[in-house]
């Protein structure tokens, strides 16, 4: 992964850029995996490597291939990335130990979802008994977002034509 | 590609498999990993292959823009339709154990409905957006 990001910093054709982002996308996929959350490694793996690259190359087809060169020396941003990146290092350090069982977020409602999901729902896969069910409001929301961010995209993209249409007549 | 025999034909078996683990996955999302989100997209993603090896326009004649535009609006309304069906069988909105007198079977029939909604809203959407940006030629 860190050979793909320094990759992707570096290399100036866009098209390798976007190869690359799939490639990222598949490695964090199997950091999902590694880390038991097969649902989301699924969704890496289908949007960000699959849709997300075809999505990529067709904008890629209507610009051209080559990056610029930047315009500006990169040492501010890179120096307040650095400083960001320090924050959030030292914040990580009072958070509780990785898969500690006395951490907040495993004693508040997940044991409830645990222990009494699969009675409830009849759904053995948590997963989708909390994300369809227990929080199903949350997911309305979502795919409200989806739909939200599908309706953006009609109508920036077919005014546009609807302009060019009107000039040329 | 249209002329590419290897790849017309590979795609040619490989596509109702594809389609059928989408639908797999769709609705065994209740038991392994899987579900709407994951199914639309995979459908999606059949459609874009599709539409790369036989051409954007017969895509859209087998799947036109009136049907992908009608599915984003579609699986919203289902999953509030869903939503509403519990209030009006006296629950709360979005309560799936009064959709049916066993509140078990209650609950896959809501989860099933909504995930079917989530599933028609991204299939429709990341399928909008793939149209309306393969159809625009370098200007």
């Amino acid at each position: 992964m860190m050979v793909a990001v320094v990759a992707l910093t570096h290399v100036r054709n866009l098209f390798a850029v976007v190869v690359l982002f799939g490639l990222y996308s598949f490695l964090t996929a199997t950091v999902m995996v590694a880390l038991d959350a097969v649902d989301v490694a699924m969704t890496e793996a289908a949007v960000g490597a699959g849709v997300s690259t075809v999505l990529l190359l067709g904008a890629l087809h209507l610009c051209r291939s080559e990056e610029e060169k930047p315009a500006h020396k990169p040492w501010l941003p890179l120096a307040v990335t650095i400083g960001t990146g320090l924050v959030l290092v030292y914040g990580t350090w009072d958070l509780p130990a990785f898969g500690d069982p006395e951490a907040p977020i495993h004693t508040h409602v997940a044991p409830r979802y645990l222990q009494d999901g699969p009675r409830e729902t009849g759904v053995p896969n948590v997963v989708t008994a909390v994300l369809a069910s227990y929080r199903g409001f949350d997911t309305l929301g979502e795919t409200t977002v989806v739909f939200t961010a599908g309706i953006g995209v009609i109508a920036l993209l077919r005014r546009r034509r609807h302009v060019r249409e009107d000039k040329n007549t | 590609m249209k002329n590419d025999m290897i790849l017309r034909i590979v795609g040619k078996l490989l596509i109702p498999f594809i389609l059928m683990f989408a639908l797999y996955v769709q609705f065994h999302g209740d038991f392994g990993p899987g579900g709407g989100f994951q199914a639309g997209t995979i459908v999606a993603a059949t459609m874009v292959f599709y539409a790369i090896i036989y051409g954007l326009n017969t895509a859209r004649r087998v799947l036109p823009d009136w049907i992908v535009e009608a599915m984003i609006a579609a699986g919203v309304l289902l999953y509030l339709g869903v939503g509403f069906a519990g209030l009006l069988l006296g629950g709360n909105f979005l309560d799936y154990f009064v959709l049916d007198a066993d509140p078990v079977v209650g609950q896959h029939r809501g989860i099933f409905w909504i995930e079917l909604g989530v599933a028609i809203t991204v299939c429709g959407v990341l399928l909008k957006i793939f149209y309306l940006f393969a159809r625009r030629g370098p200007d």
